[in-house]
């Protein structure tokens, strides 16, 4: 098939973008969405041209690189899957592509398609583990844990940290990437020493890195590569009420 | 050189505890005179740095990615596997350590798999105390499975997402001493080549990947976990960013590559669809407990699946392996697809694939069964093929997957440079020629969280807090090598593309050194991987500049330590005149056709000295021998 892609391209961090139609010609409709775009960055390096320059690693929708806004829906529109998961099958001859990078305060442009999330990181900072020093630890199965937690805790904890939470957030707000670490480690036993300060700790850094706050419009949910639930936002906001309460009464 | 292993006497389950106990240690006080560089941050390199820092040393780790969290141990489907016997059936520390060494096909050092079988328990308790969410019974208790080359259930898993989850788990351990300040995080940073200063690894050159810059940063040890070299193939279950240069650049500077042929190809991955593919997914080996693998009789075959008749069809697995089936072991289960696809009896548009059909299976247990079992599997399938494995046969093809081989270590995880570790995937010591499955996981963090602490303790002890001149004229030639390789790679102005040459170069390893090896297909492409190495330097098209973020170019420094590489993985997987684990040479098999170890000849490592680019390097041998596990022939018959 044949594509018109429009693709944003920016020289840098503090250069202006746009956006820039290329041709996508004689696509197999087996080819994935980033090996289209492989296939296009090679017909550019062959003329000289500098391909397109986006973030991508495992290609299998679990390290969190990639991240497009595809005709303005972050990871294109299959639903529950990554960028990298998207197969050109979902399009026909002739179609008008347009690709842009997230979009958010806290994720600046560091060229063309590729954004800086190292905000994520300085959130996880102030407490997004549990401290535990390694080999001071019980056995294994010294502390049960309820098979519903469990469970719940992996629902949250599949996270891959891509970002797409916020890239479609009218706000730009986290709140889907905090709450699903918040909750994680909250519903096991092994994060309750840590859960007030955690909560409480998470949220002003967010707010800190520029991020904006939750509305309720549910787009991250929509969006989310691995269909986290924004019943966490609502356990983020309970733990968190409950933390400001205990830390005023302090 | 003498290969010293430093194993030390003893019955080896008392080695490690004797050891630890004659190791040197550093007083607490004094640890944070000593600064320690982990590059990567997968399990191996987020692990150790977090546990370094947590005794007070200064770390700094270096990633390609943008964060920590995405280091390719997160695509780690299947669990870890670890010596609780929590299930009452007759797991030890002595089983584990058996199944290990017996898996790998007598080509590992018994000492370092007692010792890894030992630690599994404890990476055990301390995931669980990070939070991990681990599969969990009713009661409350950690549930297991069962995986390929075992007889227990030992597995622990956390759904398909084990991996990621493990790295999660280092990865906040890592950010939390970030946030202490004893570790610092340096992200979307490339190491170039390592400083040997009087001897002794004293620090490493890097390229900032955002702007192109490249310094120097001194330590009194580095430790290498930058993972494993499958991607010398081109297409293979690794990341796209997965590369060699780490331990390339140190094996250049004299460390001995070991094993470098030991590459694992794992039987059930979906198929290249053209020659745009960029990369394989792995499907999970459980499917073949419920999926019969199968070929068309007829070569050439161009009917549809179903509608090939039972009698035309050649369930290859269960014809040849009576009793084992399509549960054979992995590298057979690889091998013999191969064979009916060489055969001209491939499915699928291109050939190139075998079926593995859940028609029987579907049949018999319903569809709700296999949708509980398997549904996210199949979910997948049809994302990428457009096919519905409920109706038509999946089709399957093996890829690599992991490599055995890397830089030779002696018991200390040290590598022949003095003060160079090197951890995870990225040495060759505990899985001789075929890794079992969940093993990956255990031996990464292994080493990370509970052998370098100790060890590197002793070698930092001895080598006292004296701190490296960054001005040392050693710093300053590393690095004005490092920016002419640059300079080198960007005004070649050719007419290919980087992976054009990586396609070929890919191609021409996995005819010669993949799956099946022999004699005239390697010293082939001995011949042809110079000439295309010289192509390549001659005619390569790097766009944009050195300055600037530039993927071209990263992509280019990767594959010009690829093309080094894959030439010495031929010359071992010809030095190597046996057939064992995952290295096949057609000449050295059994009536059956299966693989026949020499181990007259070759119980040993085979770990190379780097001479010069195009020369051959140097041989040296590390005799393995077994006093606790007997050797013996595999049968799956």
């Amino acid at each position: 098939m044949d594509l018109g892609l429009n693709v944003w391209r920016q020289a840098g961090p503090a250069a202006q973008g746009g956006f820039v139609r290329y041709e996508a010609k004689d696509i197999s409709e087996h080819a994935s969405f980033l090996e289209m775009l492989d296939i296009v960055n090679e017909r550019l390096t062959e003329a000289g041209e500098e391909p397109i320059v986006f973030e991508h690693d495992c290609r299998e929708g679990i390290c969190g690189c990639c991240g497009l806004v595809i005709n303005g829906v972050p990871h294109g529109p299959q639903h529950g899957a990554a960028t990298c998961q998207l197969h050109m099958r979902h399009y026909k001859h002739g179609d008008e592509i347009w690709i842009e990078p997230w979009r958010a305060k806290a994720f600046p442009v560091m060229k063309d398609l590729m954004v800086d999330r190292n905000s994520f990181d300085r959130i996880m900072q102030v407490g997004g583990y549990i401290s535990v020093r390694t080999g001071s630890v019980p056995d294994a199965n010294a502390v049960l844990v309820q098979k519903e937690d469990a469970d719940l805790a992996m629902d949250a904890a599949s996270c891959i940290g891509c970002g797409a939470c916020v890239a479609a957030c009218p706000n730009a707000s986290a709140m889907l990437f905090v709450s699903a670490k918040v909750s994680h480690l909250g519903l096991l036993p092994q994060g309750q020493p840590e859960r007030r300060d955690r909560v409480l700790n998470m949220v002003a850094q967010m707010d800190e890195e520029g991020f904006g706050n939750c509305t309720n419009h549910g787009e991250c949910e929509a969006v989310c590569p691995k269909q986290i639930s924004t019943d966490f936002i609502a356990q983020l906001n309970r733990d968190l009420f409950g933390a400001s309460l205990a830390a005023t009464g302090r | 050189m003498e290969l010293d292993p430093k194993v030390p006497s003893g019955p080896v389950q008392d080695k490690w505890s004797k050891h630890r106990f004659d190791l040197k240690l550093v007083n607490p006080a004094n640890k944070r005179k000593y600064d320690v560089i982990v590059v990567g941050s997968g399990l191996a390199g987020a692990s150790a740095a977090a546990s370094l820092a947590e005794l007070g040393y200064d770390v700094k780790c270096f990633a390609y990615q943008d964060s920590a969290r995405r280091a390719h141990s997160i695509a780690a489907q299947g669990g870890i596997n670890a010596a609780k016997n929590y299930q009452n059936d007759g797991d030890s520390v002595w089983r584990l350590f058996y199944d290990t060494v017996k898996g790998g096909d007598y080509r590992s050092r018994e000492a370092n798999v007692y010792r890894l079988a030992e630690l599994s328990n404890n990476i055990m308790d301390q995931c669980v105390a990070q939070g991990i969410p681990f599969a969990r019974e009713y009661g409350g208790l950690l549930a297991n499975r069962s995986f390929g080359g075992a007889q227990v259930s030992r597995t622990f898993y956390a759904r398909g997402q084990t991996g990621q989850q493990l790295l999660l788990g280092a990865y906040q351990a890592l950010v939390k001493e970030v946030a202490t300040g004893k570790v610092q995080m340096i992200h979307r940073t490339e190491m170039l080549d390592v400083v040997i200063v009087d001897g002794q690894a004293r620090g490493i050159v890097v390229r900032d990947m955002t702007t192109g810059k490249i310094t120097t940063h001194t330590a009194h040890a580095v430790v290498l976990a930058t993972g494993g070299y499958s991607n010398a193939f081109f297409l293979s279950t690794n990341a796209k960013g997965c590369n060699t240069t780490a331990i390339w650049r140190a094996h250049r500077r004299g460390a001995l590559f070991a094993n470098p042929c030991f590459t694992q190809i794992h039987p059930t991955c979906i198929p290249p669809s053209g020659d745009y593919q960029s990369k394989l997914t792995l499907m999970s080996e459980s499917l073949r407990n419920d999926g019969r693998i199968w070929v068309p009789q007829k070569q050439g075959e161009t009917r549809k699946a179903g509608d090939i008749p039972e009698s035309e069809r050649d369930y290859y697995l269960e014809r040849l392996y009576p009793s084992f089936g399509n549960l054979t072991p992995r590298d057979i289960a690889s091998r013999r697809a191969k064979e009916v696809v060489d055969d001209d009896r491939g499915v699928g548009e291109l050939k190139n694939g075998v079926f593995l059909d859940f028609r029987d299976s579907l049949q018999r247990l319903g569809r709700s069964v296999i949708e509980e079992r398997y549904g996210n599997l199949f979910e997948m399938y049809e994302r990428i093929t457009g096919e519905n494995p409920y109706e038509v046969p999946m089709r399957i093809y093996p890829a690599p997957h992991y490599t055995m081989g890397g830089l030779w270590v002696d018991y200390n995880l040290m590598s022949t440079v003095p003060g160079l570790f090197v951890i995870g995937e990225a040495n060759f010591s505990d899985h001789g020629a075929n890794r079992l499955g969940a093993s990956a996981l255990m031996q990464g963090l292994a080493d990370g969280y509970f052998v370098i602490p100790y060890t590197i303790g002793d070698y930092l002890a001895r080598i006292g807090p004296t701190k490296t001149d960054p001005e040392h004229p050693a710093f300053g030639d590393v690095r004005r090598e490092v920016e002419e390789r640059t300079k080198k790679l960007l005004s070649a102005n050719g007419k290919r593309t980087v992976d054009s040459f990586h396609k070929e170069l890919g191609n021409i390893v996995w005819e010669a050194c993949g799956m099946a090896r022999n004699h005239q297909g390697l010293e082939q492409a001995i011949e042809r991987i110079p000439e295309l190495r010289e192509q390549f330097w001659k005619d390569v098209k790097v766009p944009g500049r050195g300055d600037d973020l530039n993927q071209s170019l990263e992509k280019a420094g990767r594959l010009a330590d690829f093309m080094e590489l894959a030439e010495l993985m031929c010359r071992d997987a010809l030095y190597r005149e046996e057939s064992c684990g995952g290295h096949f040479r057609e000449e050295y098999v059994t009536p059956e056709g299966e693989a026949k170890r020499d181990d007259e000849r070759f119980a040993h490592v085979a770990a190379w000295e780097f001479t010069a680019v195009g020369s051959s390097p140097t041989l040296h041998k590390e005799p393995l021998t077994f006093e606790n596990v007997p050797l013996s022939q595999r049968s799956y018959k």
